[in-house]
């Protein structure tokens, strides 16, 4: 009941807000504890979680953590390690061994992975003085060839994703396209109505907290779809 | 016509009014605008009366030159400019001794906020560019760069606030123009705020002043810096609120 209440009314706050006096409640992200009172560091959504209080940014760069899938570019080949570009203000790296073909000895590893390329890879390890590792030793990992890649803002990823994947998995069923979000805010689209979908996915990246977000653009996308129909009607006349 | 003009100046001087007819604690007409620059992370527009300062944030990007990086934290580069055509007599082009020093006192006025241990081996630029000049224009520019920082989605611990006060024609005024600068008796005192600690983060004096002034323009200032924090959060919730209208959050996050 609680819950429901503080999720349905989400406010915005700015850096310097206070969002909680006392010491039951544990500051998260976007949030410091100063003496008694808990407050906001960003611009952004106050969020109530448990007994955990964090702000989810408006803006800003995609800082890398353990765990996150992204999509990144290959900027530089070594002797024996890439560095990726991730979106974000540091580079990764992905050893030799961090892919799952063998590699042979003395062999140039551009073989594998050239510049330029793009690959979905998972992050394995963030250091303090972030060195960020790469590993594409994963089943959902891979080169992603054709298609096209659309930025949004990193905060917003998992407004794309939507609950349990609902709002890209409605874009994927109406445009027909194949869609993969990366957390660093790029999103890779390949078959269906391509462009149809990155015009979706703009739209939830400019109008990402609104309410019934999920209605409006499958209304959006249906009603394109259908001039796109009544166009190819014509043309065949 | 002379005559009637001196006795209105000197009425006004009774009734304790400013050439431009503000009472002692009055600011000149602000404007704040937020998202002025599409093409940076962050950006402000911040106009007090005839003083009309752009700041844009950029980053936080890797550091450049890279043997200037620091492995702890970022490093915040600030960049004050004033445009040939913002003063009377067209100013030279580029970097001076002032606009040098007036960097300076920004960036240490805005690294007191920001939370720079967050974005190692990084750089975060602000840049200030003052399309106008009436006085104040060093305050006008610390205002637009924090609304810019914040804009840009970088962590700061508050947010500051800056206004000029000081001593013209015999009074303690808030938010001189150039004319009342430009008086026998004037020291202007640029004072910067945070928002939530109430700590000074740039205070400057341009000439003598006795305790009881200094304390009363202090006093002036810290009232102003409020005033000022609140018309930068309605210029930084005015773009924001329009994205978040009736906001929704997912359990995703």
């Amino acid at each position: 009941m609680k819950d429901a209440d503080s999720s349905s009314k989400a406010e915005i706050v700015l850096p310097g807000d206070i969002l909680y006096r006392g010491k039951n409640m544990l500051p998260g992200r976007g949030t410091y504890r100063h003496g008694d009172e808990i407050i906001s560091k960003v611009v952004g959504l106050k969020a109530v979680k448990d007994r955990t209080i964090s702000v989810i940014p408006l803006a800003g760069a995609y800082i890398p953590k353990v765990g996150d899938y992204i999509i990144g570019e290959i900027v530089e080949v070594g002797l024996n390690y890439w560095l990726v570009d991730i979106n974000s203000p540091y580079q990764a790296a992905m050893l030799m061994f961090d892919i799952p073909e063998f590699v042979e000895k003395n062999a140039d590893i551009s073989r594998y992975y050239d510049f330029g390329d793009i690959i979905y890879a998972k992050i394995t390890n963030v250091t303090k003085t972030k060195y960020i590792n790469l590993t594409m030793k994963d089943s959902k990992c891979r080169k992603l060839v054709g298609g096209l890649i659309v930025h949004i803002t990193p905060s917003k990823v998992p407004r794309l994703i939507g609950k349990k994947g609902s709002m890209v998995s409605m874009i994927k069923n109406i445009t027909g396209s194949f869609i993969l979000v990366g957390q660093n805010g790029r999103v890779w689209i390949k078959g269906g109505h391509e462009t149809l979908a990155a015009e979706a996915i703009y739209m939830i990246d400019m109008y990402s907290h609104q309410k019934g977000l999920t209605e409006k653009v499958e209304e959006f996308l249906k009603k394109e779809l259908e001039k796109e129909g009544d166009g190819n009607v014509r043309q065949s006349k | 016509m002379s005559d009637k003009a001196s006795k209105d100046f000197h009425e006004n001087i009774k009734d304790h009014l400013r050439p431009d007819g503000r009472k002692p604690d009055d600011f000149r007409p602000i404007k704040i605008e937020v998202g002025v620059i599409k093409r940076a992370d962050g950006s402000a527009y911040v106009e007090f009366g005839k003083t009309r300062v752009v700041a844009a944030v950029y980053g936080p990007e890797p550091m450049h030159p890279r043997h200037l990086a620091d492995p702890e934290k970022a490093v915040l580069i600030c960049r004050y400019n004033m445009l040939p055509f913002s003063v009377e007599e067209r100013k030279k082009p580029g970097p001076d001794r002032r606009s040098i020093e007036i960097s300076k006192v920004v960036k240490d006025a805005l690294s007191t906020v920001v939370v720079l241990e967050e974005f190692p081996k990084c750089m975060i630029s602000v840049d200030m560019v003052v399309l106008e000049a009436d006085a104040g224009t060093r305050v006008a520019a610390l205002t637009a760069a924090s609304l810019a920082l914040a804009d840009a989605g970088i962590p700061m611990r508050e947010m500051i606030s800056a206004i000029a006060c000081g001593r013209a024609n015999g009074q303690i005024v808030v938010d001189l123009t150039k004319e009342e600068e430009d008086a026998e008796d004037a020291v202007d005192v640029p004072v910067a705020m945070s928002s939530l600690t109430k700590r000074i983060s740039l205070l400057q004096m341009d000439g003598d002043l006795t305790i009881e002034e200094f304390e009363a323009i202090l006093d002036k200032a810290s009232n102003s810096c409020v005033k000022i924090h609140a018309m930068q959060r309605d210029a930084l919730l005015k773009k924001y609120k329009k994205e978040g209208e009736e906001v929704d959050i997912d359990d995703e996050y």
